[in-house]
């Protein structure tokens, strides 16, 4: 079943590492089991936000390329 | 009388009202045209000195200067505390109740340093972004006796970029040289997935932390201080225990910008990135064409949202575009020549300990490319350091 979306961060038009900072933002200021998705324009936060996501231990629900930028959604974990 | 008014008399807003003035001469002998700087202490510093303080080769009292020493005499200074700017009636209210109109704004106001948004930063962590704090670090570093350095950064955008990496490649050098770097462990923690944000530097500097035998940890932005375990958390909750915790504090643009409706939250002002004008401020997936410029509020330096270094540098470069710009609407012209747009040109120096150097060159289309780093960079920049009164706030380099 797919995770309802709590809340989806907007950065595109932010360059690298905006699109990170923003979902560590976001996560900070969301509940455990909410699950945020960050589209970003950049073609780093693909690599990297997934990277973060495993190393602070919550889970990647998935990354989808749309028109123009990819959506990586997340569920916080902890 | 056309006014002119610019706001902060740091490097990019002293620079940029000289720039001015000295485009305007003859307007503004004719009474047609006034170049005014607002500022808030009157005192111009020089804040690339700063780390040098707690590196214990620079002295505070070299490192500020009254602004009005730095203006052309044909710019007038206001010591002021701005608090609001109303761009439907062309208005700045200063915190004394003043106004001052303007026909053409030139916002420089820099940005602020907020270590109290983290708990306990203020009594833990060492910095070296104002004199006192890095008058502090000497201290502490002076003090110390070996044992764990953590070297952190809480939050991007922050000042001068390459800074938390000089300050650990120095502090290296003098414990090595003190006999104790075997006796201490350093630790960097670098909040994204490189150790740099450009990735050409980020390429050069990853060699010299392993040659010094420097920790690099990645995706480790710090989040709080728990001064208790004495551990710092990052915002991947991994813990780091130090002795001596240097951290960068959160940094956020000017209060009266977010009040002003101009910035949002962080206090960044939307810009765009070749003209230099300040973007009214829309939701994010706004198509970048379809969002208004203020046609005669410009903004440069620190208080910008463009996705370059917050340096000196990139002010100094800014500052001939925006006074071309602003100097060719009071003249009712055409910007023309190479000043006319901004190509985001960025030159600075990366100090990397033992006497040795390289230079930052870029702009937003060529990415840096450091020469290996040597003693002439490192030279560079001193003499850069010491000369620099007499260089950029006059315009002549």
């Amino acid at each position: 079943m797919a995770a309802t979306i709590t809340r989806t961060v907007d950065a595109r038009g932010s360059f690298c590492p905006g699109p990170l900072m923003e979902l560590i933002r976001a996560i900070k200021e969301s509940e455990v089991g909410d699950t945020i998705a960050v589209w970003s324009a950049d073609k780093g936060s693909k690599v990297d936000i997934p990277k973060w996501i495993e190393k602070a231990g919550h889970t990647l629900v998935g990354v989808e390329s749309k028109d123009g930028y990819d959506e990586i959604i997340v569920t916080k974990a902890r | 009388m056309k006014h002119v008014v610019v706001l902060g008399g740091g490097v990019g807003g002293t620079l940029a009202a000289n720039l001015i003035a000295r485009k305007l001469k003859r307007a503004i002998a004719r009474g047609e045209a006034k170049v005014t700087v607002v500022d808030g202490t009157g005192e111009h510093a020089y804040q690339p000195g700063y780390m040098y303080i707690a590196m214990g080769n620079e002295r505070p009292e070299r490192l500020h200067r009254p602004e009005r020493s730095l203006l052309d005499g044909n710019v007038e200074l206001l010591v002021e505390t701005i608090e609001r700017i109303d761009p439907a009636t062309s208005l700045v209210t200063m915190a004394s109740g003043a106004k001052v109109h303007f026909d053409q704004l030139v916002i420089a106001t820099g940005c602020r340093i907020l270590p109290g948004e983290i708990k306990d930063f203020e009594t833990e962590a060492y910095h070296f972004y104002t004199p006192g704090a890095s008058a502090r670090l000497r201290k502490a570093l002076d003090a110390f006796k070996g044992g764990k350095i953590v070297i952190g950064i809480a939050g991007i955008p922050y000042k001068c970029p390459p800074a938390p990496l000089e300050v650990a490649f120095l502090i290296e050098a003098e414990l090595r040289a003190r006999g104790l770097r075997d006796s201490t462990q350093l630790t960097f923690l670098s909040p994204i997935n490189r150790a740099f944000t450009i990735e050409s530097v980020s390429d050069m500097a990853t060699p010299i932390f392993a040659e010094k035998g420097i920790e690099l940890q990645l995706l480790a932005g710090v989040d709080s201080i728990d001064a208790e375990r004495k551990v710092v958390i990052t915002d991947a909750m991994e813990e780091y225990p130090y002795d001596l915790l240097i951290c960068v504090p959160p940094h956020k643009g000017v209060q009266a910008m977010i009040d002003s409706g101009l910035a949002p939250k962080s206090g960044w002002l939307p810009t765009d990135r070749h003209t230099l004008q300040v973007k009214h401020l829309v939701p994010a997936n706004t198509p970048d064409a379809e969002v208004p410029r203020y046609p005669n509020i410009h903004a440069l330096g620190d208080a910008t949202d463009l996705p370059l270094s917050k340096a000196g540098s990139t002010a100094h470069f800014e500052a001939p575009i925006v006074a071309e710009r602003v100097s060719s609407l009071v003249m009712g012209r055409e910007p023309e020549g190479k000043d006319a747009r901004y190509t985001g040109k960025v030159m600075c120096f990366f100090e990397v300990g033992d006497g040795k150097g390289t230079l930052l060159q870029f702009d937003y289309e060529h990415p840096p490319r450091p020469p290996k780093p040597n003693q002439l960079w490192h030279l560079g920049k001193m003499v850069f350091n010491k000369t620099y009164w007499h260089t950029v706030p006059r315009g002549r380099v």
